[in-house]
């Protein structure tokens, strides 16, 4: 394994083409976009022709068990992705932020956390709620409109989605921070945190502050940004002009960039980087280069910005076949396997639609409920009159 | 960290339970009180460690408390707080100094978006403990941002409560209330009234933080045995640095038998309008005193929570005397700006000849 000091200063493997010029035709459709050109360093541990490949800094022990339940995991969310852009369509949530895609970039990603380690999400983290302990009908209420969130982001280490871009990123930082002052960083059993956010993300000056506090305070704290090609309908060269991993260098800490649709690299690439932060080497930026296979939300028409070879480039890189394969290739699953997965995600999917079309209204009291800890006597006047003026109405119905 | 020894009135002499401070130094040594009180505050901003802060409101702390408590952070303000939400949410009391209030906007998105919210969004699951300390308001002869009075933005907030002294007493225990606090609370220092002094009792906190204070009634401030009579008695409200000038306005009043009650919000969000309204019920006159300006301001709310709850007692409309709705001027033009005593005796003028 690669020593920290390796880290601090990589030089890029090829200085990166300007991308002023917008690409071609050929390297949009070929998936080379701006970022892409050039660079080789992309860690990757299982092509996606399900080939086991080596990498010289980082590598991992999978057990046939490990790896059938990396592929549980990923098939599980994407079911659960799909019911929930389904619920939309048939008008049961407001909104739905599709995952499609990037499945192996978030299984990878969390399940090399522990249970002590905290996670910050941006708001398409479905797959690392899920190794959060966070049962998917838990994320329904936001996109239906009956909650921000029902999970405890104490309990779980999961703090709320975050839907202002980047915000979050400071929050972890803090919250890195803080598990630094409180002695937790140095050794093997460390806590570390990590934070989630994509490629449009880094052009926000939160993002940008949070590389820069971390550094200064040693934060033991993993970026781990989804770069999956688009923030909304501006493609990643809108967003930099040098690979994003690359960034990092200029803070001062380590980058990397692992094929996020891997989810051995990611999963190896991740471990790696919070023990770094374990030990007392953070912080650590890995950039998982994937791909955003649907809309950005169900609100979304991808058609007027994009071109679908694109998307067909991409769906031969998909990060489940590559493991499927794989596991028959090495004879570590067999069809009954397949077919108890499929069938546990069919019964995921019917407990999350049932548990969506039966979830109440929230009360109207709730709008008042728990906006300050201490209380306020002018709210909850506000409160009371608005409360008795529903009670005024015939069975409370207004 | 090293044990400091807290020069706390009381402990030395039995008689020094009552001290004369300047706002400047209460703060500080309020601040000193809560960390020595609670090992889970610490203070987060710019200069603030070695140099003490550019007003010197931190002076000393890092060096009795730490690098780890006292952090001299990097130069970004949505840094400062969206670092300290993180700090919160992993169970630390984050005190937070902006260093001039034109400043604050950087962090304006993290105040609104994360620290307001979070308690709302995780339903009560997270709580935001942490103090935003913003020296505030003009009259120091700055250049531009360095005088401004964004308070109202932060009223307007849900989830933030906002409070602001206006003498050393107040500067004292106030900011060890707002570090108690489980809400985050603006903390609004008047920076031009820094180095004014008063005695100090630092055994005993005067009352709630969240209260309003009546600082003087019609009938207690009556001197030579005048009355008040109905037509001669208003009343005069504000905060922060206008307390000083609403209390010289009504002794400038009484001399001419005009009878002010002078009453500090002390906390702009929640209001607390009580003894507003008490005091607008005996006088029937209201005259609203702050730098901001007015438009859709704390002065705007206040007029109109006082004509729904006063309405048959007013004898005049709400007036307000406040910085103009201009961005603040130059420097050399802000006496103009301020609302000054002859604004707010004109103001009283007007109400009485209603």
């Amino acid at each position: 394994m690669s020593s920290p000091e390796q880290w601090t200063h990589p030089e890029p493997a090829s200085a990166p083409a300007a991308t002023a010029a917008k690409p071609t035709a050929e390297q949009v459709i070929a998936g080379l976009r701006a970022t892409d050109q050039g660079d080789v360093n992309l860690v990757q541990l299982l092509t996606p022709e399900g080939e086991r490949v080596q990498h010289p800094d980082f590598d991992i022990d999978i057990t046939a068990e490990e790896l059938r339940g990396l592929y549980r995991d990923m098939v599980l969310i994407r079911r659960v992705d799909r019911e929930a852009n389904a619920l939309q369509r048939k008008g049961q949530l407001g909104i739905w932020v599709p995952l499609l895609g990037q499945e192996a970039a978030q299984i990878g990603a969390g399940r090399a956390m522990r249970p002590d380690d905290m996670a910050f999400p941006s708001y398409r983290e479905h797959g690392i709620a899920w190794t959060r302990g966070i049962h998917p009908t838990d994320l329904l209420g936001i996109f239906r409109g009956t909650d921000m969130g029902s999970w405890d982001p104490v309990e779980h280490k999961f703090h709320p989605y975050t839907i202002v871009i980047g915000n979050q990123v400071l929050n972890a930082t803090g919250y890195a921070m803080g598990q630094k002052f409180d002695g937790k960083v140095g050794d093997a059993d460390g806590e570390a945190t990590m934070c989630f956010f994509g490629d449009g993300a880094t052009s926000q000056g939160d993002v940008h502050e949070g590389f820069v506090w971390a550094a200064v305070y040693d934060a033991p704290l993993v970026f781990f940004c989804q770069n999956n090609q688009w923030a909304i309908s501006e493609p990643t060269e809108r967003q930099s002009r040098l690979p994003l991993y690359q960034r990092a260098r200029g803070y001062g800490f380590p980058g990397i960039r692992v094929d996020g649709n891997d989810v051995l690299a990611t999963l190896a690439v991740t471990r790696w980087a919070l023990e770094e932060c374990r030990q007392g080497n953070g912080p650590i930026l890995i950039e998982a280069f994937t791909y955003r296979m649907d809309a950005h939300t169900t609100s979304d028409d991808p058609s007027r910005y994009r071109l679908s070879d694109e998307l067909e480039l991409w769906k031969l890189k998909d990060p489940i076949e590559r493991v499927k394969v794989h596991l028959v290739k090495q004879q570590w699953a067999d069809s009954a396997f397949f077919e108890s997965i499929e069938q546990e995600s069919e019964a995921l999917a019917v407990e999350l639609r049932e548990f969506c079309v039966n979830m109440p209204d929230p009360p109207p009291e709730r709008i008042f409920a728990n906006v300050y800890a201490e209380g306020n006597p002018v709210l909850e006047a506000q409160r009371d009159e608005f409360l008795a003026y529903v009670e005024g109405f015939a069975g409370g119905e207004h | 960290m090293a044990a400091p020894t807290m020069n706390r009135a009381g402990s030395d002499s039995g008689d020094s339970a009552v001290q004369t401070l300047t706002i400047s130094k209460a703060l500080n040594m309020g601040l000193r009180a809560a960390m020595e009180a609670n090992p889970k505050v610490l203070m987060m901003g710019e200069d603030i460690g070695k140099l003490g802060g550019v007003f010197r409101i931190t002076d000393g702390l890092q060096k009795d408390f730490g690098e780890q408590r006292v952090l001299d952070t990097p130069l970004a303000e949505s840094g400062i707080i969206g670092t300290a939400v993180g700090l919160a949410i992993r169970g630390y009391r984050p005190v937070c100094e902006i260093q001039f209030d034109g400043f604050i906007f950087p962090g304006f998105d993290q105040i609104v978006s994360q620290v307001a919210k979070l308690h709302y969004r995780t339903q009560g699951k997270n709580k935001l403990p942490m103090v935003i300390r913003v020296p505030f308001g003009g009259g120091i002869g700055a250049v531009e941002h360095h005088s401004e009075s964004p308070e109202s933005y932060f009223a307007h907030t849900a989830g933030l409560k906002v409070v602001s002294c206006s003498n050393p007493t107040d500067a004292y225990w106030m900011i060890q209330q707002a570090i108690d606090c489980d809400d985050p609370v603006l903390f609004f220092e008047p920076k031009r009234r820094y180095y004014e002094k008063a005695p100090v009792d630092t055994t005993k906190a005067p009352g709630p933080l969240f209260e309003s204070r009546v600082l003087r009634t019609a009938s207690n401030s009556a001197s030579a045995g005048t009355s008040t009579s109905a037509g001669q008695a208003a009343t005069l409200v504000g905060y922060g640095p206008m307390i000083r000038v609403c209390l010289d306005a009504a002794n400038a009043a009484a001399e001419d038998g005009t009878e002010l009650e002078v009453i500090d919000l002390r906390t702009l969000s929640p209001l607390d309008l009580g003894p507003v309204y008490d005091s607008v019920r005996r006088t029937g006159r209201l005259v609203v005193v702050s730098e901001a300006p007015s438009e859709s301001s704390i002065t705007s709310e206040i007029a109109a929570k006082v004509q729904q709850e006063c309405f048959y007692s007013l004898q005049a409309p709400v007036l307000r005397v406040t910085g103009f709705d201009t961005p603040y001027p130059p420097s050399k033009l802000e006496e103009e700006f301020l609302p000054d005593l002859d604004r707010v005796l004109h103001a009283v003028d007007r109400s009485l000849a209603w």
